[in-house]
């Protein structure tokens, strides 16, 4: 039997996910049309938020392994949760124009600490690459990944504990407050959104894979060449294709990105 | 099949799904480029490779 392609498997699931939300989920009577908007923030800040304690964990995996591997896991599942973040983000703000006619209320936790914990691992990069030595940039980007992550479970309990809050509460301890239909088409949204997740997250390792094979490929080739020697370990790789010999050194050491 | 009103509220919802759109094309774009820009450095390195062979 030919097994089916994860992308094409996404696809499907989101064409299959949006035309039930609008062609099969009901409107809702007090938000009207507008509610068709929780089928996508909602499954968007879910997952992204899980995206951010598997990275995580990914990290701590890393510190307990020593596994680079680990930690390229770790980067890949944290910067495509920030792009689905901030895909969260929008749209949750679009929705409360539509709702509250506020584009954003400062008041209300669950807006303000889904910001602060986007902005938050928004820091994860810059911190990663101030750091040119590769293991302690490694190492220091996990510990910040894992105290971000522990994070998340402690901000989500704080919000739920909140008093006041305008924020529509779908699911709670009694179950969750949609009728069947709805329910349905919204985990669908959330299994489409999930696999869009696993589709990027493997996406980018791979081409991150393929790029490091790339460097090391270009530092042998570099190497067995007469005029030129070999790059430093850790440095840019040289280019290719110009120069009289075809390759051509860096003029001057770049700071490192070892990802 | 319900109908789908075309009022305000529809406005918001497409504003919704069009920026997700636009972001996973952005997403999608930058990365393509990253790939063939590592396939073309792929393919430069096995034409040096296949000029110095004897």
């Amino acid at each position: 039997m030919r097994r089916i392609s994860l992308p094409a498997l996404t696809g499907a699931a989101l064409l299959v996910a949006y035309g039930m939300v609008f062609f099969y989920a009901p409107i809702e009577e007090d938000q009207g049309f507008v509610q068709k908007i929780f089928y996508l923030h909602v499954p968007l800040a879910i997952v992204t938020l899980c995206g951010f304690i598997a990275g995580a964990l990914m990290a701590g995996m890393y510190l307990r392994s020593g596994n680079r591997e680990w930690d390229a896991r770790s980067y890949v599942a944290l910067h495509v949760s920030l792009i689905l973040g901030v895909g969260g983000l929008i749209t949750g703000s679009i929705w409360a124009k539509a709702s509250w006619g506020h584009w954003w209320v400062w008041q209300e936790p669950t807006l303000v600490s889904y910001l602060i914990i986007l902005l938050l691992f928004c820091c994860y990069q810059p911190l990663r690459f101030a750091i040119e030595d590769p293991e302690r940039q490694a190492r220091y980007a996990a510990v910040f990944a894992l105290t971000g992550g522990a994070f998340i479970p402690v901000n989500f309990i704080a919000v739920r504990m909140a008093a006041a809050y305008t924020h529509p509460r779908v699911f709670q301890v009694t179950g969750a407050q949609l009728p069947l239909s709805m329910g349905v088409t919204f985990v669908a949204a959330l299994a489409a959104i999930a696999l869009l997740f696993v589709t990027m997250f493997r996406f980018e390792l791979r081409a991150k894979a393929m790029r490091r094979r790339l460097h090391a490929l270009e530092r042998l080739v570099s190497a067995q060449l007469d005029e030129i020697p070999a790059p430093p370990r850790h440095g840019p790789p040289a280019r290719v294709g110009d120069g009289a010999a075809g390759v051509s050194r860096p003029a001057a050491p770049v700071p490192v990105r070892s990802l | 099949m319900p109908a789908l009103p075309l009022g305000d509220a529809g406005r918001y919802v497409a504003m919704a799904y069009v920026v997700l759109l636009a972001l996973l094309a952005l997403y999608i774009g930058i990365m393509a480029r990253k790939v063939a820009r590592a396939e073309r450095r792929m393919s430069e390195l096995d034409e040096l490779l296949r000029q110095r062979e004897p």
